[in-house]
């Protein structure tokens, strides 16, 4: 793990009291709301439905277990018990008081955490590979070059203000579990005669105008690393569109005068900032690197498991990913329990998830974009263990990338800016598919669910993909197929009228019907619809 | 009727303007007619609320109801956590809002 050196202590310090002072201020009626709404922004405080919102960043969705436990105890002391893991590798807090806010910020200082860049039209925190650096498949730890790229955006004076937000994802194998190309900048880490450096993927997004990023470069070595990034990121902060902010995003700029255009001008500024010097020597990113070494691993261990329990053995095949390390393996907990809520867990559970990395996982966890929890390094012996343990904090379920395995927002319970719920679709999908062995049948299905066009759970990426829009005043829900976040990046496309919360439910179950009617051995429910196309799902679902 | 909401300053809870003060409970919401904005801003100046902005309710046995679903939602609270609700455990809670 990275740890804060002085600086980046005096930096995070200085930050909670600036904030302090900022909030005494807007408390003592010194600035307004509207002086003072930035400010609170810049510090990832929102104010949504029922309260203030806090987004706390999670840097590539990387925590130790006193981390974990600082997140858990503020969900106990200053929110309603509970915290919402989001999409991007966050976690938000959803009734927050504005006194508090200052000494939340305190508080997560002291285990070098804070909610800098989790809002406003900055480089946001970067995301990565759940994970990164337990991967069997992964040429290397993409964290360092998230970490390195953290560094360089921190309060980046240039790229403070940009055109609108910029989300970055990085990734080190070639299965994409970081959605990386539906980010306004998508890295994969690459060999190329024997040198790491990063193909350049740029101009994703999703919201209202759904994109997938062109490569814009295919090796960029790490000498020049962060000189094409910053090339990349003055071009958009130049030319990206102030006027519009529908048309700000860096997806629009890239759309509208081309990747080819795109690409020389970033080798134009490229060839200026070059002259800078600005790329830290390999020594810093060996520095840097030091921090994520793999753990202390035990050879020698057997790779046997002892499938005697029968729930134990689902939960081994589903939610169980392969290691790098002989003997060792990756532990899912999914936090998508049916009729829960997707991304939530309690105070309670997030102590369990925190005690369980600290005793079987190196004292690591990982968030991931799909809004569970990773437990990323377990000797495979102590799987059972685990399992009870996950089992009985009711964080058990057996479900990872099955239909009941959904994203979703936050929606109309929460979110100021929505059309329809989210939630309860979820929950009425998840039901309706309660049966694991049903769900098993139907293998892997990504199902996700926004309630407004802002897509902040990814519905355009979904295998299926929901979408919540206002009809008149009543809650609608539009039904989308063919999605995809991973390395067969797609965008879904809508089936036609939409649907009400009930009618949405078995519009979806009407798609499974089809699939499992026309579907080839070993394929996926997206594989079949990309095989025979929209016409016999619309034909169920609206025939 | 035309009622008048926002969120408590320092708390963020939802409010609704009563006619003299603010309540967490629609409920207690005066018709605020055409004066909504007159009183958005001076009580947004004393800092008793936040963000204010006005509403179409219906007037109903049980009291003013916000016309659009976002606003019952934040009378009542997220309608997925009937524990956290103003008025938890209530029943009916959920069709109220819907
Ligand atoms: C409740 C408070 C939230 C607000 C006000 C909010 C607002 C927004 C807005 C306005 C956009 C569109 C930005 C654009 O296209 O320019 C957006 C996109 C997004 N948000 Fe949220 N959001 C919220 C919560 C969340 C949560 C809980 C998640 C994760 C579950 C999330 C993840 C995302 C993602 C992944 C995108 C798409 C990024 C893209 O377009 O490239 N947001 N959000
Ligand atoms: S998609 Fe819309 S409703 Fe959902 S969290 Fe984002 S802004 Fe809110």
């Amino acid at each position: 793990m990275y740890k804060y050196d002085e600086y980046d202590h005096s930096i995070v310090a200085a930050r909670v009291e600036e904030f302090r002072d900022q909030v005494n201020r807007r408390l003592a009626g010194q600035i307004t709301e509207d002086q003072f709404k930035p400010l609170r922004l810049m510090n990832g405080l929102y104010l949504q439905l029922h309260a203030y919102m806090l987004r706390v960043a999670v840097p590539y969705g990387t925590l130790d277990s006193r981390q974990m436990h600082m997140l858990a105890h503020i969900a106990r002391k200053y929110d309603r018990g509970y915290g919402h893991f989001t999409t991007r590798q966050n976690i938000q807090y959803n009734w927050i008081k504005l006194a508090d806010a200052p000494d939340i910020l305190a508080d997560l200082a002291t285990v070098e955490m804070h909610a800098i860049q989790t809002s406003g039209n900055c480089i946001r925190n970067i995301s990565s590979d759940q994970y990164a650096g337990a991967a069997a498949d992964e040429l290397t730890d993409p964290r360092p070059w998230a970490e390195l790229l953290r560094q360089w955006s921190s309060f980046h004076p240039e790229f403070s203000y940009l055109p609108r937000k910029f989300k970055i994802a990085v990734i080190a194998a070639d299965e994409d579990r970081a959605a990386m190309r539906l980010h306004d900048i998508g890295l994969q880490v690459v060999e190329r005669g024997g040198q790491h450096g990063v193909a350049v993927y740029v101009g994703g997004g999703m919201g209202r105008t759904p994109m997938v990023a062109p490569l814009i470069k295919d090796f960029v070595p790490f000498e020049d690393f962060l000189s094409y990034m910053e090339a990349c990121l003055r071009v958009y902060n130049r030319y990206g569109r102030r006027d519009n902010i529908y048309k700000a995003r860096i997806k629009i700029l890239v759309h509208e005068i081309g990747a080819d255009k795109y690409r020389d001008e970033v080798e134009a500024e490229f060839a200026e900032v070059k002259k800078l010097d600005l790329d830290p020597p390999r020594a810093e990113f060996d520095r840097i690197a030091a921090y994520f070494a793999p753990p202390p691993y035990e050879t020698g261990l057997s790779d046997a498991i002892d499938r005697g329990d029968p729930d134990f053995a689902v939960w081994l095949d589903q939610n169980v990913a392969a290691h790098k390390a002989p003997g060792y393996a990756i532990v899912n907990i999914s936090l998508k329990p049916v009729g829960g809520i997707p991304g939530d867990a309690s105070a309670d559970q997030i102590d369990v998830m925190a005690d369980l990395a600290r005793d079987y996982s190196f004292d690591e966890l990982r968030v991931t974009h799909a809004q569970n929890i990773v437990l990323p390094h377990v000797r495979k012996a102590d799987l059972p263990a685990i399992w009870q343990k996950l089992a009985d904090a009711g964080l058990a379920e057996a479900n990872l990338d099955l239909i009941s395995d959904i994203i979703a927002c936050p929606g109309l319970d929460y979110c100021s800016l929505a059309n329809a719920r989210s939630i309860p679709v979820a929950q009425k999908i998840a039901q309706r598919f309660s049966d694991l062995g049903r769900q098993r049948e139907l293998g892997e299905l990504k199902l996700k669910i926004s309630g407004c066009i802002n897509a902040c759970g990814h519905h355009h990426a979904g295998h299926i993909g929901i979408l919540g829009v206002d009809r008149k005043g009543t809650e609608n829900y539009q039904l989308l197929l063919g999605g995809s976040g991973a390395e067969d990046v797609s965008l879904g496309t809508i089936t036609g009228p939409g649907f009400s919360e009930d009618g949405i439910v078995d519009a979806v179950e009407k798609a499974t019907d089809v699939y499992l009617r026309e579907r080839a051995e070993g394929e996926r429910f997206l594989d079949t619809y990309r095989r025979v196309g929209m016409a016999p799902f619309k034909e169920a679902i609206y025939g | 009727m035309r009622i008048l909401t926002g969120n408590d300053l320092v708390t963020g809870d939802v409010t609704w303007w009563t006619g003299s003060g603010w309540s967490r409970h629609v409920e207690d919401a005066a018709d605020v007619g055409d004066q909504g904005e007159a009183i958005a801003q001076a009580e947004e100046g004393a800092r008793r609320v936040n963000a204010p902005y006005v509403i179409d309710a219906a007037e109903t046995a049980d009291g003013p109801r916000p016309a659009h679903i976002k606003d019952r939602i934040r009378a009542l609270g997220p309608t997925v956590r009937p524990d956290l609700t103003l008025k938890p455990a209530d029943p009916n809670a959920g069709s109220w809002v819907i």
